[in-house]
């Protein structure tokens, strides 16, 4: 049996990782941005919070997430400075900082891997505690994605994140301006992956330079599938959703339809493309050439 | 005749010392010249012709395609699939190999399959008009997708010796240079010529700075970005040839990551990731600098993790600098 209530939550805690990365990727995207270095900044917050709560054993659970998401606000907020400050655009940006922030993990924890003895049972315990039958892991998610829908729907800085993506000159015209729109998309960015490493961290139970690694790709392809536009301005809160719940759905019943794993990658390559394809009719914006069209359809009444 | 209005556009503006200082070329090679200084000064084995040649190996394969790439990012296209495309190529060429195919047919089988994936890539961004970002993300794991499903876990290393030449030999004995980095220097010199000296490589200048002003003068758009991407993806079999004969085997994560880092030496070689701006010796240049980094440092045993934080930080720094640099001389002549 693949749909039962369990297997269902099953694969919502899975993909659970994938619903928080994605809302805040979509937030980046809508501006016209693209943030590669969101896996690197979680990998990084994770390793330094496992590396901090090694040190300081006793912290409560509380204060190790603050400061996870806290480093991941500060990697994220270095992107932002230097795209909004600067004006670099946002890909060469995240480019770089991907290969920084990977490789300062191997720095600050001189090459160790951090497994689960090197944690705190309550720094392992908490993502799996449960609260009505439903694990912490997905209860964060959740919370995440009310803030997110509030934030890009109810506010008015949302909307403008909207505006800037649509049409940047025009949203200038009305007062928006890109530059601060860029900062705060990049820290929530930031931000987010913060907290998605600890989380990570603590439910794989291990930290080293490699975690998530590539996953930046999955998180844009969930966007991708959701009907987010890479051109900017498009793209909601439950599409996004349901992209990242469909990635989640295709690696989890994989297995169960007796396909080998090695399947997952290809599958989920092709997926990406035929999402596209059915979304393209929104991208199509370029100039009209009329004389070819009005030969061909000449040539066809003929 | 009246006053110059702020309509006139000057036939070309004086040049100052400052503009050839900040000219994105004359950066990078005193980046490059010191580069080398301290490559010199770190290790005593860095100046030694044939440890020069050994760098070459490194980073020609990469270099290649960057010619590649830096034409697609040049006409605001981008592919990202050309790590996976080897994969795909290698494996193409080590099942061949396993049915005894001679090394002529492989290295033809390997440009082949770099060029219908270049292709498919093409047919989806320029004919059905899709981002070719999310074209080659997905492509990317399409590709590398199809190498694992049919390699699974395995390797395939029963290569011809004198296939495996090709990527281990030297075209000139002295100075030791390699057939992988002659045939880089010869396709750069190709890349150079046509992108700068004819009237196709201003077409792709025109294609850069506005597509739709290009399509109504008369420039074929979608037809040359589809052949691009073929382009890249023969280079990208040419890649794979030269890898698979130096490593000898072909692995499903082979050549994984090398997207990221051939997209950094396209733009730290000064090519605009937004289009129309860009040279191919400045591409080169970058390379050089990129490779004989990577070699020095690993030379005094710098973990290669490490040197990624380098190249990072040097992307960026030398982004930023010049927009710095030129902030701060805007404000003292204001």
């Amino acid at each position: 049996m693949f749909v039962t209530p369990e297997s269902l939550l099953n694969i919502i805690t899975d993909t659970s990782f994938l619903f928080m990365l994605a809302l805040a990727q979509m937030t980046v995207i809508l501006t016209r941005g693209i943030d590669l270095s969101v896996a690197a900044n979680l990998a990084m917050a994770g390793m330094l919070t496992a590396l901090a709560s090694r040190a300081l054993p006793d912290l409560p659970i509380i204060l190790v997430i603050l400061f996870s998401t806290f480093c991941g606000l500060v990697l994220g907020f270095l992107n932002g400075a230097l795209i909004a400050g600067l004006g670099i655009p946002p890909i060469v940006v995240t480019l770089g900082t991907l290969a920084v922030y990977r490789g300062l993990i191997f720095t600050v924890a001189g090459g160790q891997w951090l497994t689960s003895d090197d944690m705190t049972p309550a720094f392992l315990a908490f993502p799996k505690a449960t609260f009505l039958g439903i694990s912490s892991l997905v209860w964060i998610a959740a919370v995440v994605i009310a803030a997110f829908w509030f934030f890009l729907n109810q506010t008015r800085t949302g909307r403008a994140l909207y505006a800037v993506g649509g049409n940047p000159v025009a949203a200038r015209y009305c007062g928006i301006d890109l530059a601060p729109q860029q900062l705060l998309v990049y820290s929530i960015a930031g931000t987010v992956s913060g907290l998605c490493g600890y989380l990570w961290v603590s439910r794989y139970g291990i930290a080293y330079v490699d975690i998530a690694q590539g996953y930046e790709l999955t998180i844009i392809a969930a966007c991708v599938i959701g009907g987010v536009s890479i051109a900017g301005g498009v793209g909601t809160v439950s599409g996004t959703l349901l992209g990242a719940l469909f990635l989640g759905i295709v690696v989890n019943a994989l297995p169960v339809i007796n396909v080998s794993p090695f399947w997952q990658m290809a599958i989920s390559g092709a997926i990406i493309l035929a999402a596209v394809i059915v979304n393209a009719r929104a991208e199509r914006k370029t100039g009209k050439l009329i004389l070819p069209e009005a030969r061909r359809a000449a040539g066809a009444s003929k | 005749m009246n006053a110059p209005s702020r309509y006139d556009v000057a036939d070309h503006a004086p040049r100052t010392l400052s503009d050839f200082l900040l000219r994105w070329e004359t950066i990078l090679i005193a980046l490059l010249i010191a580069v080398v200084i301290g490559n010199t000064i770190i290790s005593p084995y860095f100046l030694d012709i044939y440890n020069l040649s050994d760098a070459t190996f490194n980073f020609s394969e990469k270099a290649i395609i960057a010619l590649g790439m830096t034409l697609l990012i040049l006409v605001r296209d981008i592919d990202l699939s050309v790590a996976a495309i080897i994969a795909l190529a290698s494996l193409a060429m080590g099942l061949a190999a396993d049915q005894g195919v001679a090394t002529p047919l492989l290295i033809l089988i390997g440009l082949g399959m770099g060029a219908i994936c270049g292709a498919f890539n093409g047919f989806l961004v320029a004919r059905i008009g899709l981002p070719s970002i999310v074209v080659t993300i997905g492509t990317m794991s399409l590709f590398r997708g199809l190498a694992q499903v049919i390699l699974g876990d395995q390797a395939i290393t029963k290569y011809p010796l004198d296939f495996q030449t090709l990527g281990q030999g030297y075209l000139i004995k002295w100075p030791p240079i390699p057939y992988s980095f002659a045939l880089f220097l010869l396709l750069a010199v190709i890349f150079t010529v046509v992108l700068h000296k004819t009237a196709f490589g201003r077409k792709l200048f025109a294609m850069g700075n506005n597509p739709v002003a290009a399509q109504f003068s008369g420039i074929p758009v979608n037809k040359i970005r589809f052949w691009l991407f073929v382009l890249t993806g023969v280079l990208s079999g040419v890649a794979a040839v030269l890898l698979t004969a130096r490593i000898g085997s072909t692995r499903p994560n082979i050549a994984l990551g090398w997207e990221l880092e051939v997209i950094t030496a396209v733009i730290l070689g000064g090519v605009s990731i937004t289009g129309g701006a860009g040279t191919i010796p400045g591409v080169v240049i970058a390379v050089f600098i990129l490779g004989l980094a990577t070699f020095g440092l690993s030379l005094v045993n710098v973990p290669g993790i490490v040197i990624s934080v380098l190249l990072g930080l040097l992307l960026i720094v030398s982004i930023a600098m010049p927009i710095v640099v030129r902030r701060i001389m805007n404000r003292k002549a204001a």
